[in-house]
């Protein structure tokens, strides 16, 4: 399988270990859009480390799976871009409203934390 | 002077092996980085255009070089119905939105050369270059006079 | 040592003579070389004191004092002498790469080396041709002796210099590289990146992927670059800049960009360069303040409590 997803208490991580087909894109959006609210997560974690190239195909990916996990209410990180992917992907001039982004999985967590403490003084 | 490499591109998997062949041709040829990651890159937008849109068509990797380049001709082919509004197709908008969705606009701008055919008889077909100075004084040097 | 008297070539065989004459050759060469090296240790201060006026005649080593040539000018006789002897030349070899160690530094160059120790070969050789002119063949088959062995010294000791040199060059580029786009870590996931001199397209590569390799090994969240010692910008130059914050981003950190002249300031509003996804700051020191607000070493203020967006 192309994507491990585990849940780490109120947040479910996904890695995604190589490069997504169509239909693998579809799949890991309904898994992860259904484990949020079976679960009432709050945070979603999607690990990239693995991808070497990421396209305009795995970034539109990313941000349909990121905007349906917003309606589901959960937040989205994306963690484990590589440096020259990174730089490709500026390069490249990818659209990545609205992804929130963090180095790895550790700061990616105090990230949802401090999101969803937030969401709760906040009332919401 | 390494061959040409071509890749046949007939499903999903194919996209990792024009990837990896493109970055490892980038890598042999002495592409500091990050352009074997550019070149990967570039290659990905085109291949995958043609497994969604035409369902078969190859690849190709060429080295070039001449008196103080090296570089990587990509040529991305498929005998598709071709892209009715080519023009439509590179245009860069500049937000996200443009290209069709084709990625063509990006392709372009990880890339030196960029060209495009495409037509409803012969298909389409992509050829993207990418090149540098043979040593960094000469591209110095090529920098300076450009800017003056 | 005296030498041995030809024996007569017609109390031999043919064939046996020839070996016997071969043998008798390398025995006669050997034994020469020893009576020329003893020859040559006897005379060894004469010999030296010529060889050092030869190089100051021809202005050799000119970084060097008088002392420091006598002291190295002794070393390199001796050992001459002793490849000679032992016809070893990995001790001189050694010998060489330290002697190199030491004078590279100073500035001493290639012709230089060459020079010296072709001279003492010369000198070498036209006392053996003044010692042994009385007997033109005994003065041959010392030469043939010598001059192989003599050359093979020159080349051993240029060669070694020439690799050394080319080491240590190798080395500074890399420490020079180094120096040049240095990331520091000022503290705990904060970085700085303190840009001088010449920005172009080549260095401005090398800067992203060192600062971005240093956001990684660092788990930075913050990074300041400086570029208060950078005089001038072109469009190139700052989109490429553009584009390294606009990377950070992607791996998680926030740039705050200091030290911006007012010159540069101006060409970045011509150029019209988009710079929303950076704060910049005039002087380095307002900028690091901003920077350990951003990573929770200051009181953060209320307008920016979450701000991780990637754009």
């Amino acid at each position: 399988m192309s994507v491990a997803i585990l849940r780490q208490g109120d947040y479910v991580i996904a890695s995604i270990q190589s490069d997504l087909s169509d239909g693998e894109v579809l799949e890991l959006r309904h898994e992860l859009a259904e484990m949020v609210g079976r679960h009432r997560s709050h945070g979603i974690v999607i690990d990239v480390a693995a991808l070497d190239v990421i396209d305009s195909f795995v970034a539109r990916a990313l941000r349909s799976i990121v905007l349906t996990a917003r309606l589901r209410g959960a937040d989205t990180v994306i963690v484990g871009i590589q440096p020259d992917v990174a730089i490709a992907m500026v390069q490249f001039r990818l659209n990545l409203e609205p992804l929130r982004v963090a180095l790895d999985l550790d700061a990616a967590i105090a990230l949802l934390d401090r999101l969803t403490q937030g969401d709760a003084v906040d009332g919401g | 002077m390494e061959d040409e490499v071509r890749v046949a591109i007939n499903a999903d998997a194919d996209l990792v092996t024009a990837r990896a062949e493109g970055r490892a041709m980038a890598e042999r040829l002495g592409f500091p980085r990050p352009d074997p990651t550019l070149i990967a890159t570039a290659i990905s937008e085109v291949a995958r255009n043609i497994v969604v849109h035409v369902g078969c068509g190859e690849i190709v990797l060429r080295p070039f070089e001449d008196a103080n380049r090296y570089g990587v001709v990509v040529i991305a082919r498929d005998e598709g119905p071709g892209i009715r509004d080519v023009e439509a197709a590179v245009q860069d908008d500049y937000s996200g939105k443009g290209g069709l969705g084709l990625g063509l606009p990006g392709a372009r701008r990880l890339m030196d050369d960029f060209e495009i055919a495409s037509s409803a008889d012969s298909g389409t077909t992509v050829t993207m270059r990418k090149w540098r100075f043979r040593d960094e004084l000469a591209s110095l040097r090529e920098e300076r006079r450009r800017r003056a | 040592m005296d030498h041995e008297p030809d024996r007569a070539a017609s109390d031999e065989e043919p064939d046996q003579r020839t070996d016997d004459q071969s043998a008798h050759r390398s025995e006669d060469a050997d034994a020469l070389l020893q009576e020329l090296v003893a020859y040559l240790r006897e005379n060894r201060t004469e010999l030296r004191e010529e060889w050092a006026r030869r190089i100051s005649e021809a202005k050799l080593l000119g970084v060097m004092s008088d002392e420091e040539i006598f002291s190295e000018a002794t070393e390199v006789y001796d050992n001459y002498v002793d490849a000679l002897e032992t016809g070893s030349i990995e001790n001189l070899q050694t010998y060489a790469r330290e002697l190199s160690e030491r004078i590279i530094p100073r500035g001493v160059e290639t012709h230089e080396v060459l020079g010296i120790v072709l001279l003492l070969r010369d000198v070498l050789a036209r006392s053996l041709f003044a010692k042994y002119q009385g007997d033109l063949e005994l003065l041959n088959r010392i030469l043939d002796s010598y001059e192989p062995a003599a050359n093979r010294i020159a080349v051993t000791v240029g060669v070694s210099f020439v690799e050394e040199r080319e080491r240590v060059i190798n080395e500074q580029q890399e420490a020079m590289r180094e120096l040049s786009t240095p990331v520091l870590q000022l503290r705990d996931r904060l970085l700085i990146l303190p840009i001088i001199g010449v920005l172009d397209s080549a260095r401005a590569r090398q800067l992203t992927e060192q600062l971005l390799g240093a956001i990684r090994d660092n788990r930075a969240t913050v990074v300041v670059i400086d570029i208060t010692g950078v005089a001038t910008i072109d469009r190139t130059v700052a989109n490429h800049l553009v584009q390294t914050v606009e990377a950070s981003r992607l791996m998680g950190a926030r740039t705050i960009l200091t030290g911006l002249s007012s010159e540069i300031a101006q060409t970045l509003v011509d150029l019209d360069v988009d710079l929303s996804m950076m704060k910049t700051v005039g002087d380095l020191q307002g900028g690091l303040e901003e920077a350990e607000r951003l990573a929770g070493y200051r009181d953060a203020d209320a307008s920016d409590p979450n701000g991780d967006a990637a754009t």
